[in-house]
């Protein structure tokens, strides 16, 4: 792209510059001996064209909306429309997150995000002695349809996008949305959204797990099918960095693993006799904004760029929408502290900037008070308005990747783009995601990057305001939300008059054709969809395919 | 204090999966020159407690991020003093608030780390205060 005369020229000019400052640099030199980003990328003085090496612009960056879409997934971005403005939310009962989805909706928010209670994510009834001290605690209890019908009453399910933080028992709480839409009039085909589905990162990094890998798979496929006929417009899985990240990966290294586990999702699918241009453009994904303001812009792209590669050459998939990696982000949860919970706020609002000009789908920004307890209502509206701050006031959404020719943004971009492929390597070598997850591997690289990192922060390198340095005297925070501890009794009795008052015959008929098509190859989404409408419980749907598949026992691995 | 190495079972009581936190502690424990077992995911306190017993560990690290902490705290220690065993250090750690550490302290939990701690501070700590 560049003339390569001139470049030359401007690599030895470059050279001579550093030279020059040598001397000055004995007297003075710079903060630290070294620089480098989160992923440990050394990152030099200053950056030209030359550091890019041989630059082919259409085979790196393409136009928006053109392969390999590092630039953007669509040709108009922002210009067409924001990115969709998503707060996670759910506590205590459906009651109140049903309240707590109604002000954010007011508030201007354009999606729902839900957040599950534990038992909820690891099948359990909120009557199961597996659920003691967790009801509600960080998300919303949902036992039966009964729950879901209060969660989604006065909000129209042909309107809002909702997307469900569920792995598991994904199927299950689909199932439940599909019938809640019907009851509101609303046939599957028009249901928006997305489940997280993502049962490989829960092994990993995230814990919520409950069946084998091979099962939990099938589960997976059989969404995949059945959403491809059905729910056309339903996001089926949300192949997940963040939980991956947040358990201490680096930039490179949740790429790398989120991709990995992508390509195990698509092998299955495929061998599960799907076609990939039917069920890949139905793949999202969902990455972490974390501190490191230019990587993390570089990440996105490089995201993007190797995804499109790996489907297109890898899988042979034709459709545009097939190879686009369409993604949500969130601000990192494990950057926030406890100390001076105020600069969180601008913590947020640089990692929100950063995955906008990394060219989100769309958002979460954490409330400033995340490291001390679920957040207020209060701080909830900051954290929106953060979000309306970049979209609407600072110009940052005018233009289709802002930061594209950045000397030092593109050179990073194929700096992550080359490690993610040695990772994906090393994985294909070990014989995938999941067997690369059984014997630890990606375990193993997370922890020592999060030692790595506690090391940082306790030796001064890695500065966390607040905490290793401007520190402060000060008064605990006082206003801090509490899930009502009478929320476990509530939700038993409420699940009590469910079993009273259902057919239960009915019941018991929908799990018995479950429990016998579980033993056989059939796609289980159906049967699941029988027995919510019957009103089975989770719990008990969760626990016939338990008695079916097992559970999974994880190897502790440090 | 004998020379023995410090044993020190690392648990995460209830259903939350977020166990970096106690993971790196168990790594700096472990490089602090203790003998560290991580129980891994999903404990019940009773498990916990059994496991101390049959580790004869002299401290046990629990950790909890979900806010479950005052529901799953408090029966590690009961069920311990339930088994005769009084000699225990139990120390806990987590998003854990201000207002529910009396709370704790009261119930017999020696001492709440939240986020922002140093892990020398939590091995400081357990050497001055392991029976």
């Amino acid at each position: 792209m560049f003339d390569a005369t001139k470049m030359t020229e401007l690599k030895t000019k470059k050279k001579e510059w550093m030279e020059k400052q040598e001397a000055t640099l004995k007297k003075r030199p710079e903060r630290k001996p070294g620089f480098s980003t989160d992923s440990q990328i050394e990152i030099e003085r200053v950056y030209t064209p030359a550091d890019l090496g041989e630059y082919d612009y259409d085979e790196k960056l393409g136009l928006p909306g053109d392969y390999p879409y590092t630039r953007g997934v669509q040709p108009t971005m922002y210009r067409g429309r924001h990115w969709t403005m998503r707060q996670y939310a759910g506590f205590g009962s459906a009651e109140e997150t049903n309240e707590r989805f109604k002000y954010l909706l007011q508030q201007g928010q354009t999606g729902l995000s839900c957040a599950f209670d534990l038992p909820t994510q690891i099948g359990y009834d909120s009557d199961d002695s597996m659920a003691r001290g967790e009801v509600g605690k960080v998300g919303v209890a949902i036992d039966s349809l009964k729950d879901m019908e209060i969660l989604f009453d006065g909000i129209p399910l042909d309107k809002v996008s909702t997307s469900m933080t569920i792995n598991a028992p994904a199927a299950v709480l689909l199932a439940m949305y599909i019938a809640v839409g019907e009851k509101q009039g609303f046939t599957p085909e028009k249901l928006k959204g997305t489940i997280q589905n993502d049962i490989l990162k829960e092994y990993v990094a995230r814990g919520t797990y409950i069946f084998p890998p091979a099962p939990s798979m099938r589960l997976i496929t059989n969404i995949f099918e059945y959403c491809a006929k059905n729910v056309p417009n339903w996001n089926t899985i949300s192949i997940s960095g963040y939980h991956i990240r947040e358990a201490g990966a680096s930039a490179v290294q949740e790429v790398a693993f989120t991709l990995a586990d992508g390509i195990a999702y698509v092998d299955a699918a495929i061998k599960a006799g799907l076609d990939v241009d039917k069920f890949a453009p139905r793949l999202s994904f969902f990455f972490n904004a974390h501190l490191n303001f230019f990587e993390e812009i570089a990440k996105f792209r490089a995201a993007r760029r190797v995804w499109a590669k790996i489907m297109k050459e890898r899988f042979g998939a034709k459709a545009p929408k097939s190879l686009m990696l369409r993604f949500h982000t969130q601000t990192a949860g494990c950057t926030l502290t406890a100390q001076q919970p105020d600069v969180n706020i601008m913590r947020v609002a640089f990692q929100a900037l950063s995955a906008v000009l990394g060219g989100t789908q769309s958002l979460h920004t954490n409330s400033r008070d995340e490291a001390l307890a679920l957040p207020t209502e209060h701080s909830v509206l900051i954290a929106l308005r953060t979000q309306q701050v970049v979209g609407y006031e600072i110009g940052a959404a005018d233009t289709v990747d802002p930061m594209g020719g950045s000397y030092y943004v593109e050179k990073l971009t194929d700096e992550i783009e080359a490690k993610v492929w040695e990772y994906i390597n090393k994985i294909d070598e070990l014989g995938g995601a999941p067997k690369s997850i059984e014997l630890g591997y990606m375990q193993k690289e997370i922890h020592e990057s999060a030692y790595r990192y506690q090391k940082a922060i306790e030796s001064g390198d890695q500065i966390v305001i607040g905490v290793n340095k401007f520190q402060m005297k000060e008064e605990p925070p006082k206003d801090l939300l509490r899930v009502d501890p009478a929320v476990e009794k509530f939700q038993v009795s409420k699940t009590t008059n469910v079993r009273d008052e259902r057919d239960n015959e009915a019941v018991q008929k929908c799990l018995g054709a479950l429990e016998e098509a579980a033993k056989t190859d059939a796609n289980l989404m159906p049967f699941i969809i029988d027995a919510v409408k019957a009103y089975a419980t989770l719990g008990e749907i969760c626990n016939v395919l338990r008695k079916e598949f097992g559970e999974y026992q994880a190897a502790v691995v440090l | 204090m004998s020379d023995k190495k410090i044993r020190v079972l690392v648990a995460k009581p209830g259903l939350d999966g977020h166990d970096r936190g106690a993971k790196v502690i168990a790594q700096a424990l472990r490089d602090a020159g203790m003998e560290v077992i991580y129980t891994g995911l999903r404990q019940t306190p009773e498990a916990i407690v059994e496991t101390a017993v049959q580790e004869d560990v002299q401290v046990i690290g629990l950790s909890i991020l979900s806010g479950a902490h005052l529901a799953l705290f408090p029966p590690v220690v009961e069920l311990l003093k339930k088994q005769g065993v009084n000699d225990v250090l139990v120390i806990g750690g987590g998003i854990i608030p201000d207002d529910d550490i009396p709370a704790l302290k009261e119930a017999g939990i020696s001492e709440i780390f939240t986020p922002g701690t140093s892990t020398q501070d939590i091995i400081d700590f357990i050497n001055a205060n392991v029976k």
